[in-house]
């Protein structure tokens, strides 16, 4: 793989070496993994083949494509999925508008055209003719999926949030990531001529069909442990003091342990680390705690649960 | 190294870790490029491509701690150092490489020739508990046990004792070797038979009749509702998502040229063909009086588990009253849920007529052409009116009225039960006393009676 970017460049090491480098690599471009992780990114890469990620919202998994494609200098094509969603909005369309104004166009001088044709029959095999100029390159609207098989020197594909797309989208998907290739009736077959890295986000807001996961590495992305975490700020949130990263990861690891309708994760996290930076906070306290509690908890009753607890809750560590 | 492969993926496949021929093939190309050298590179990289949920990460961690970890439960040496055997000894072990190997203290040797004891007994193949013991006699025949216990007797019986030392030793590691082979059997069953033990569980329960003297065994209860539970993602995740789905790119060719009037026939704006799909709308109606005592937990759980999993249902109970169920379904785990319900109206006398005007006062305009109803209930109505116009109205509003009923059809009709009379107002009315039965109707119900 050639590595354009410069700021890659200058890494010296290939990251794609061996796991370590690749931990070291992503560390530079921001992105602090655990072994787990980055091994499973080695083997994707060495494969050649799609990772599906998975993982509770913001524990990062759209955050490891991006740094990916950092740091291996690709650019970066993201699909976001949703119910609804189809090849026309996925892999190409027809722009008909422009097919439409064109043919419009073509109206007056169809009948110059076809004035001088003999019979009906040389007419329409002239007509014939022109119907394939409509549907050549220049009316076709590539989208994501046409546009990461087209980059010649691979790019990286992510499809973000794939549970929420449908099953029969799904389903296409099935062609595109085993075989790098699509069938557009109209043109024939494109195959990637550099296969794109492609992660694949899931939130399980649904299972995912066996197919598709057959034909994925999985890597599940857990809730970090407090010295990962506490390394994760420290990147992120430059000028953070050492003390309040650690009072501040431990206590989300405090409320991790506790039964809440959504936990904070990775980017509340950082969020709140941010938040307390802003407001000149060196250390934790019940009042800081307790006016900044809405950054790490988005519901009202994990606020209501936890705030009459926030003193005992920071004693506990 | 691809024989210990392939065993491994046995090991994953009973222990419910679903290893496709395709996997197994991405995992040697992994390996291929890992090598063995490091025991955490090689797990991650066997995990990422064989392990393809959560739960399945969890279960092949635990596959893989046991199958590789022979090394870790190898014989330790013993503490005192062990002098070399002498001359003497070795010449009287000469026949036996097991003996020597045992004398010599060569750990790596004995481990070997196990394995291969163990590949030639089979014991890869142990499916049951009870098979262990004989397994373990194979196994140590295999690796020359026999040969071992002849050399013992032959040392016993040397003149002035001289043979007693060497047949001590060797004693001793004729009982170490047992307890050894013992526990190798055992960690072979945790890996080929514990999943295949629990599948049996599964597949006796799912046939179980559910109305049954005492109804669920409560150490089969979790399981149970586990069971369900897949089950009822399994079906709502192939029906619950026929939404508004706009159908793939076709351009309405009628709508647009409809609107290119506005601009002198020019089409600026394009029309796509859209297709509406309404969501299953499903009415869930669940007797839990005494006479289906037995079968109310499961039909409960049932109705937990399809309320978590389809959009638009609303779900009722009954026993002399009816009560709309929805919320606490909602608002309660599942175990919460059910005792709730059952604490709310559980286990009184059944009055099906009572119960149906109740529905039919407070409910029925929530039936429309789009609502299947679905009772689950014994038709067993104390010889009270079982208000059959009401049955007949809900008959006629509703697109389906299914009846599931854990009593054989022979029974319907006979003493109390009312169900022939119902049924006659069911579009289905079927028997539904085992999980089993319950998911075949319940898909039949779906791909149907609800509309998509």
């Amino acid at each position: 793989m050639t590595i354009s970017n410069p700021a890659a460049a200058a890494n010296a090491a290939d990251p794609l070496a061996s796991v370590d480098a690749l931990i070291e690599g992503l560390g530079s471009v921001g992105y602090i993994s655990s072994r787990r992780i980055a091994t499973a990114l080695f083997m994707a890469v060495k494969l050649e083949k799609p990772i599906l990620v998975e993982g509770s919202a913001g524990v990062g998994k759209t955050e490891l494509a991006l740094s990916t494609a950092k740091l291996l200098g690709l650019p970066l094509i993201r699909m976001q999925c949703y119910e609804g969603l189809d090849e026309s909005k996925a892999l190409y369309e027809w722009k008909y508008g422009k097919q439409l104004l064109y043919t419009q166009i073509l109206k007056d001088r169809m009948g110059d055209a076809l004035a001088d044709a003999p019979d009906m029959d040389a007419a329409m095999d002239r007509l014939h003719g022109m119907g394939d100029l409509f549907f050549s390159e220049p009316f076709l609207e590539p989208r994501p999926l046409m546009k990461a098989l087209r980059e010649d020197d691979g790019c990286v594909l992510l499809i973000d949030e794939v549970d929420k797309s449908d099953e029969a989208f799904e389903a296409f998907l099935l062609e595109v990531l085993s075989a790098y290739q699509v069938s557009v009736p109209e043109l024939g077959v494109l195959k990637a001529k550099t296969p794109p890295l492609v992660f694949l986000t899931s939130n399980n807001v649904r299972d995912l069909g066996d197919a598709l996961k057959r034909r994925c590495l999985h890597l599940h992305i857990p809730l970090p442990e407090a010295a990962l975490e506490e390394r994760i700020v420290a990147t992120r949130v430059p000028g953070i003091e050492a003390k309040l990263t650690r009072e501040l990861v431990s206590f989300v690891q405090t409320l991790r342990t506790l039964d809440l309708r959504k936990s904070p994760s990775i980017s509340e996290t950082v969020d709140w680390a941010r938040a307390l930076v802003l407001l000149h906070a060196d250390s934790l306290s019940a009042d800081v705690v307790r006016d900044t509690l809405n950054v790490i908890l988005k519901f009202e009753q994990d606020i209501g649960a936890i705030e009459p607890q926030v003193v005992e809750l920071l004693h506990r560590h | 190294m691809q024989h210990t492969l392939e065993q491994f993926f046995r090991a994953l496949r009973a222990a419910d870790v679903r290893v496709s021929p395709a996997e197994a093939i991405d995992a040697s190309r992994a390996v291929a490029v890992t090598g063995y050298g490091d025991r955490t590179l090689f797990r991650d990289a066997l995990c990422s491509t064989l392990a393809k949920s959560a739960e399945e990460v969890d279960r092949f961690e635990t596959v893989f701690d046991t199958f590789f970890a022979r090394d870790a439960l190898a014989p330790p040496p013993e503490g005192s150092e062990r002098e070399a055997p002498s001359e003497q000894d070795l010449a009287a072990v000469e026949s036996s490489p097991l003996a020597r190997a045992v004398l010599e203290g060569d750990n790596a040797q004995i481990q070997q020739s196990m394995e291969e004891a163990a590949n030639r007994a089979g014991v890869a193949d142990i499916r049951l508990t009870t098979q262990r013991s004989r397994l373990t006699r194979r196994l140590l025949e295999e690796m020359g046990l026999e040969e071992i216990e002849r050399i013992i007797a032959n040392a016993r019986r040397m003149p002035n004792g001289e043979g007693e030392g060497l047949a001590d030793r060797l004693d001793q590691a004729r009982r170490d070797l047992f307890a050894e082979a013992q526990q190798y059997v055992a960690r072979q069953h945790d890996l080929y038979a514990a999943g295949s033990a629990r599948e049996l569980r599964e597949e006796r329960l799912a046939r179980k009749q559910l109305n049954a003297d005492g109804g669920v065994d409560p150490v089969d209860y979790q399981l149970m509702q586990a069971l369900v539970k897949k089950m009822a993602k399994r079906l709502a995740a192939k029906y619950s998502r026929r939404r508004q789905a706009a159908q793939k790119g076709h351009l309405d060719v009628r709508k647009t040229l409809r609107r290119s009037m506005a601009y002198g026939g020019v089409p600026f704006n394009i029309e796509w063909k859209v297709k509406k799909i309404d969501r299953p709308s499903i009415v869930a109606i669940c007797d839990v009086s005494k006479s289906v005592a037995a079968a109310a937990q499961f039909l409960l759980t049932f109705l937990y588990s399809l309320n978590e999993v389809v959009d638009r249902m609303e779900a009722f109970a009954f026993s002399g009253r009816m009560i709309s169920v929805t919320e606490i379904l909602e608002e309660n785990g599942v175990d919460g849920a059910i005792l709730k319900v059952l604490q709310e109206i559980g286990f009184q006398q059944t009055d099906y007529g009572r119960s149906l005007q109740d529905f039919a006062e407070q409910h029925l305009e929530s039936l429309d052409r789009r609502t299947t109803v679905i009772f689950l209930g014994d038709g067993r109505s104390n010889f009270a009116d079982p208000r059959l116009d009401i049955m007949r109205t809900i008959h006629d509003r509703a697109r389906a009225v299914i009846w599931l009923n854990p009593e054989p059809e022979s029974y319907w009709g006979q003493g109390d039960s009312v169900m022939n009379r119902y049924a006659r107002f069911c579009h289905v009315a079927k028997q539904c006393g085992t999980i089993e039965q319950l998911e075949r109707i319940i898909e039949d119900v779906l791909r149907s009676y609800v509309p998509h």
